[in-house]
């Protein structure tokens, strides 16, 4: 065996760059973060808030079932056929004018997307809200190649100007509420009006100000995309203030980062998702803003489009034929909003540009499971997230598929077992029942889950459920459970059957 | 090896199990079922529900309805499109100066108008959406996007009931900008805070033949 892996082994996403790995585990951080009353509050109020506002949206959707089941089916038929879906978009990307790259990993991507800023000449670029350049980590590699990136999104720009880091797919200033966010301005922005009130407007339009002349004096732009469609080679954006639009109309260069899973087969998929996105993730019928383009359009926007699609651990989680639903996420935060484990701890505490749910089961995958390892207990395993999704994502299943990977891990290193194996009730749990759990009961546990009630008081919890009830404890290390998994999770199930 | 070839070599390998390529049920609704007059009323109530200032007149109406929203506005630049009717501005007063745009204004230029009056490609009632694709009466993207008040133009038959059937409508090829009420942000407390970078005015006219 040479050192050098065979071009087919799954990669994941390399260490040292990036932001997929916390630099605690989940337990340790989500510790911290239950400690503060102000972050709690914030969090509250905004997932209340949104909660409401997706199911009102979602209710008057009649065909809301018929549409989850095409979402699934199309990611389900894209993840099966990535490679000729890729190989489509590319060809059209690039019958239309656009230039596509390839990129392995975040090194390579970031590397390449230097390259092509430098060959514009410029020094500085634009950005609209990508998860894919924080996952790489792009600001940072730009800014060592001596560029300075600016985020465009205003939770971005409150989260680069404060130095800090997102805690929200959707928001990711959420854990902030308006008057740190006046606070901030205030400090950061320069020639900024002393007189600014905490009124959310009066925010919006500071933004809009600052920013104004950093688009028209834009060169090069740096998106995300939604989705690309393979059959036509299109991209889209979706958003809501406008500076997607700026980004992606002004600048004379549009590079766009794309992760590989991105692509959906048909233009008339879109129809399927540009409904459940929306209304799953603001909670609006329609974000205010969806551009959509293919290639370079002759005198109108970028003259030199580039698509970079990113791998980076991407093939290792399709390589797991239980994980690779991961894939299918359109990262809409629902499962964000309505998971109780979130709702206390933040995204921080998750240690990922991906928190929640997802991040749960799509972190650990992406980096190997040894870099997360806390991950896939980050969770209670009540199903709201199931239930929320709009493409069906059966993350629970995918959690316990998980922890039981992380046993197998451990057992073959024969390590002693971490803290919060001990802590959990769910890692005695594990070792025996994980997989004949996840295979034999599968289909039982769903329906289950489905019929389950979302809001279970929920507000009234103090710490966090079930068996992370240990983590909460102010200790220094976690106190073992005062009951087990099974046991805690028979009682639930049971409780849940007379209440109905 | 490339690192085109070496990602499809990866991506062959994980799926070397063969998944199953499920067939998408397309059971979902695709056309609404409304009569053309009920989708163009739905659509004025979506529209305003966002915050766009919704009108409605007879095609013949539409330059008289332009000129009065011009001057509630106070708006004295105009841009529009080359394609634009030339009617629809026929009433507007000689103190407003319009641009029309073939390509040669500058951001700076676009800037410093007031305002742009389009038609659109589809609309879409459900959702309240209205759609540009850079055709004549619409123009390039930058010209919708800069001006902090936009008129759009919207003719009944344009109006169709469902995103499908939206979607349907449109050529994937060209530039595609959806619209749905004027650029908001929600990024402070989950409250929407409409106007952050696009324009921060937008009046729709639902225009009846005759
Ligand atoms: S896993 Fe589902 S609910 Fe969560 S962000 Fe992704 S698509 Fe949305």
């Amino acid at each position: 065996m040479s050192d050098t892996p065979a071009p087919t082994a799954p990669i994941h996403a390399p260490a040292g760059v990036g932001m997929l790995r916390g630099a605690r585990t989940f337990p340790e951080a989500a510790r911290q973060a239950l400690g503060d009353p102000q972050l709690r509050h914030n969090l509250g109020h905004a997932t209340a808030t949104i909660r409401e506002k997706r199911a009102n949206v979602v209710a008057e959707v009649a065909d809301w079932a018929e549409l989850r089941n095409a979402g699934e089916a199309i990611k389900s038929a894209t993840m099966a056929t990535l490679d000729e879906q890729l190989i489509r978009l590319e060809h059209q990307v690039t019958a239309a004018g656009g230039v596509v790259h390839w990129a392995s990993d975040a090194d390579s991507a970031n590397e390449i997307v230097a390259r092509l800023v430098r060959e514009t000449g410029s020094r500085e670029v634009v950005k609209v809200k990508s998860m894919a350049t924080q996952e790489i980590g792009l600001n940072d590699a730009l800014a060592q190649a001596g560029i300075d990136a600016y985020e465009t999104d205003l939770a971005e720009l409150i989260v680069q100007l404060g130095g800090d880091l997102p805690s929200h797919i959707l928001v990711p200033a959420i854990h902030r509420n308006r008057a740190e966010i006046r606070n901030l301005f205030l400090r950061a922005i320069p020639d900024i009006d002393p007189g600014l009130t905490d009124d959310p407007r009066a925010l919006a339009a500071a933004a809009r100000r600052h920013l104004r002349q950093r688009f028209l004096a834009a060169k090069v732009a740096v998106s995300g995309a939604n989705f690309a469609v393979a059959e036509t080679g299109t991209l889209c954006v979706v958003e809501s203030e406008g500076n997607g639009r700026m980004c992606l109309t002004l600048p004379d260069t549009l590079i766009t980062v794309m992760g590989i899973e991105k692509v959906v087969p048909s233009w008339r998929d879109l129809e399927v998702f540009l409904q459940l996105l929306p209304r799953s993730s603001t909670g609006e019928r329609m974000n205010p803003y969806t551009s959509l383009w293919t290639g370079a359009h002759r005198g109108d926007g970028p003259r030199a489009v580039h698509l970079v699609l990113l791998d980076n651990g991407r093939t290792s989680v399709l390589a797991d034929q239980v994980g690779r639903d991961a894939l299918n996420c359109i990262r809409c935060s629902a499962c964000l909003n309505v998971c109780p484990v979130y709702q206390r701890t933040g995204g921080h505490a998750y240690g990922s540009v991906y928190p929640g749910p997802i991040g749960a089961i799509l972190s650990p995958q992406l980096t190997g499971i040894e870099h997360n390892a806390s991950l896939p207990y980050a969770s209670t395993l009540c199903g709201a997230c199931y239930d929320v999704c709009p493409v069906k994502i059966d993350i629970p299943s995918i959690l316990v598929h998980l922890r039981a990977q992380d046993v197998e891990v451990k057992r073959a290193r024969r390590d002693v077992p971490t803290p919060e194996s001990v802590a959990m009730a769910a890692a005695a749990w594990t070792m025996t029942d994980d997989r004949r759990w996840s295979r034999a009961q599968r289909s039982s546990r769903l329906a289950r889950l489905v019929g389950r009630r979302r809001d279970k008081a929920r507000g009234l919890i103090r710490s966090l459920p079930g068996p992370l009830a240990a983590w909460t404890v102010a200790r220094d290390a976690p106190r073992p459970p005062a009951q087990t998994f099974r046991e805690w999770w028979a009682r639930e199930r049971s409780s849940d059957g007379q209440r109905r | 090896m490339t690192a085109r070839e070496a990602t499809l070599a990866r991506i062959r390998a994980a799926i070397g199990d063969a998944p199953s390529v499920p067939a998408i049920p397309r059971d979902y609704r695709v056309r609404g079922d409304l009569e053309a007059g009920a989708a163009a009323s739905l659509f004025a109530q979506r529209a305003a529900e966002y915050r766009a200032a919704v009108h409605h007149t007879g095609l013949d109406g539409v330059p008289a309805l332009i000129a009065t929203i011009l001057a509630s506005a106070g708006d004295t630049r105009a841009v529009v499109p080359t394609g634009l009717p030339a009617d629809w501005l026929a009433e507007v007063p000689s103190s407003v100066l319009v641009y029309t745009d073939d390509g040669g204004m500058t951001t700076e230029d676009l800037d410093a108008v007031d305002v742009v009056v389009t038609g659109c490609a589809v609309a879409i009632a459900e959702t309240g959406t209205v759609v540009l694709d850079g055709a004549p009466d619409q123009g390039r993207r930058v010209i919708t996007l800069l001006p902090d008040h936009h008129i759009c133009v919207v003719s009944v038959d344009r109006i169709v009931a469902t995103v499908p059937e939206g979607l349907h409508r449109l050529d994937p090829t060209r530039p595609l900008t959806m619209i749905s009420g004027p650029s908001a942000t929600s990024d402070i407390e989950l409250t929407r805070v409409e106007g952050v970078h696009g324009p921060r005015n937008l009046d729709v006219i639902i225009a009846t033949a005759g």
